[in-house]
């Protein structure tokens, strides 16, 4: 399979990236790891007129922790963030999810920013953003503006970016004393998309009750889906049993997925219940100092 | 250098190709291209580096696996102009001076493949995944190559023929292949 021909770019900074997306005026899309977009080019499923390949700006890939933040380059590879000890250490749901996007070549040049803005239900990483509650820094001609997780999202490959900003960043809120995340991919096989998963993150206060949590399912609805209810029923919890019942409930009615060939709603939906439960424990064990 | 300037697709856009300098198993190649050309294609059709296979052309199967800077990828899921400047190896480039390389050596003596379609993408990241882990167990070895699939020997023997080749190349003295 071919791509359709296309203008080709590779500016050396995000200015001029920006410039060259301006001027295309929503004809021009940007190329990161291409390990979405080349798939959909060779399928005629997009057809810019241009390709700005972010490739060659420097000093987009980086893992840096600082007082308030973890912050990841938009172009840092998957493999990367999975390298950090940062990530192992403290973000585990990340660690989790790196492992098991795509497979290990993909993961390659596949970027964290990519995954993050490319909107497909099945990506892995927003999932855990909406969970970490993070934000994305995004600069346009006007400037840079910083855009929460949670509002970004809009529909399947559809968010709130106008065609000429890029995604320079992404901020993760420090992780505080007695956190811990976890995320739980179910998939059929090494590089398929997730039947179902689960993101979970947790802060636990003194008494060991959790104090703050998010809780982000991936490819059970037109978006990955932050489940408010359910993160908010975990909170003053300790994640008995019943606990764990009331919250898988609630994150289960908070997916909508639709029937493929990864299986029913019912089953689907189930999975979320019990893929929830799990992961929450998981996450707590990892807030109290497991692995 | 090698110089290979092709004509590109008359009447479209000055912007829709390019000059790029790729160094492919160490022999720099200035080439001109489309820009919409695959890095697969490139290696295959332009420079008659036909060892690198197309197998599903959809980024799952690694049969067109090769090295860019060392590091595995899908050459069907890049554009050749993405490699501008930098090295690719390929399965041609692993045998030096008439001597296979240690994981050739070890596919043919660990009987590593039977209709050969994924090998040299099975090779390639096997390379890799020594390079970076000398002596992996038996689980690195099918973590580090389950971007490639085979179907027909059931991996055994590839998990086999790596171990060889991981341990020929621990023996081998210092500078030597
Ligand atoms: C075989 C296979 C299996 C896969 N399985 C999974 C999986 O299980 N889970 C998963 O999460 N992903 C999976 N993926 C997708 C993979 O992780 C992609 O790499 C990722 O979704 C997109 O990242 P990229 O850097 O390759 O982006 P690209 O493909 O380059 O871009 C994707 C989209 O995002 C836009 N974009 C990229 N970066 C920016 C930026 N900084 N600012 C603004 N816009 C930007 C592009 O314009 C484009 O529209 C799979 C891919 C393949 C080929
Ligand atoms: S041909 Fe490239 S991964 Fe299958
Ligand atoms: S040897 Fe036939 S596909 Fe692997």
């Amino acid at each position: 399979m071919y791509p359709p021909s296309f203008d080709y770019y590779a500016p050396t900074s995000v200015d001029e990236a920006v410039r060259l997306l301006d001027q295309h005026q929503g004809e021009a899309k940007v190329l990161a790891g291409g390990q979405s977009l080349i798939g959909m080019l060779k399928l005629r499923l997009a057809q810019p007129g241009a390709l700005i390949d972010i490739n060659r700006i420097p000093d987009l890939s980086y893992v840096r922790e600082d007082a308030t933040f973890l912050r990841i380059g938009a172009m840092t590879r998957i493999n990367e963030l999975h390298a950090s000890d940062a990530v192992k250490a403290r973000y585990g749901v990340l660690f989790d999810a790196t492992a098991e996007i795509a497979d290990p070549t993909v993961r390659n040049w596949g970027t964290v920013g990519g995954n993050a803005v490319h909107g497909d239900p099945g990506n892995d990483l927003p999932a855990c953003f909406l969970a970490l509650d993070a934000e994305y820094q995004a600069q346009g001609p006007k400037g840079s503006r910083t855009i929460a997780a949670r509002k970004f999202y809009t529909d399947s490959f559809t968010n709130v970016l106008a065609p000429n900003e890029i995604v320079t960043e992404i901020h993760v809120p420090k992780a505080a004393a007695g956190s811990g995340s976890a995320y739980s991919k179910m998939e059929r096989k090494v590089g398929d998309f997730a039947t179902a998963a689960v993101a979970v993150t947790v802060t636990l206060a003194a008494n060991g009750s959790v104090a703050k949590a998010g809780i982000g399912l991936t490819n059970v609805g037109p978006t990955a889906l932050y489940a408010a209810q359910a993160s908010d029923a975990l909170v003053g919890k300790t994640g008995t049993a019943t606990d764990l019942g009331t919250v898988g409930d609630l994150a289960a009615k908070a997916a909508s997925p639709v029937a493929d060939n990864r299986g029913p709603v019912d089953f689907k939906q189930d999975m979320i219940r019990v893929w929830t439960r799990r992961t929450v424990t998981r996450a707590i064990a990892r807030a109290k100092g497991g692995s | 250098m090698a110089i290979d300037v092709e004509e590109v697709a008359t009447g479209a856009s000055p912007n829709s190709a390019r000059v790029i300098h790729v160094t492919v198993n160490g022999v720099t190649h200035r080439s001109k291209v489309d820009a919409r050309l695959l890095l697969v294609h490139y290696l295959r059709e332009r420079l008659r580096l036909t060892g690198t296979h197309i197998g599903c052309d959809t980024a799952h199967c690694g049969a067109c696996t090769v090295l860019v800077d060392g590091i595995p990828a899908k050459s069907c899921n890049l554009l050749a102009v993405m490699v501008d400047g930098r090295s690719v190896q390929t399965v041609e480039g692993l045998e030096a001076g008439g001597k296979l390389h240690p994981v050739q050596e070890g596919f043919t003596k660990e009987h590593g493949l039977q209709c050969g379609y994924c090998t040299p993408g099975m090779m390639m990241a096997s390379v890799a995944l020594l390079a970076k882990n000398p002596n992996p167990t038996e689980d690195e070895i099918r973590r580090g190559i389950s971007g490639n699939l085979c179907r027909c020997t059931g991996y055994v023997n590839i998990v086999k023929a790596i171990q060889y080749a991981g341990k020929k190349m621990q023996e081998a003295p210092k500078g030597g292949a």
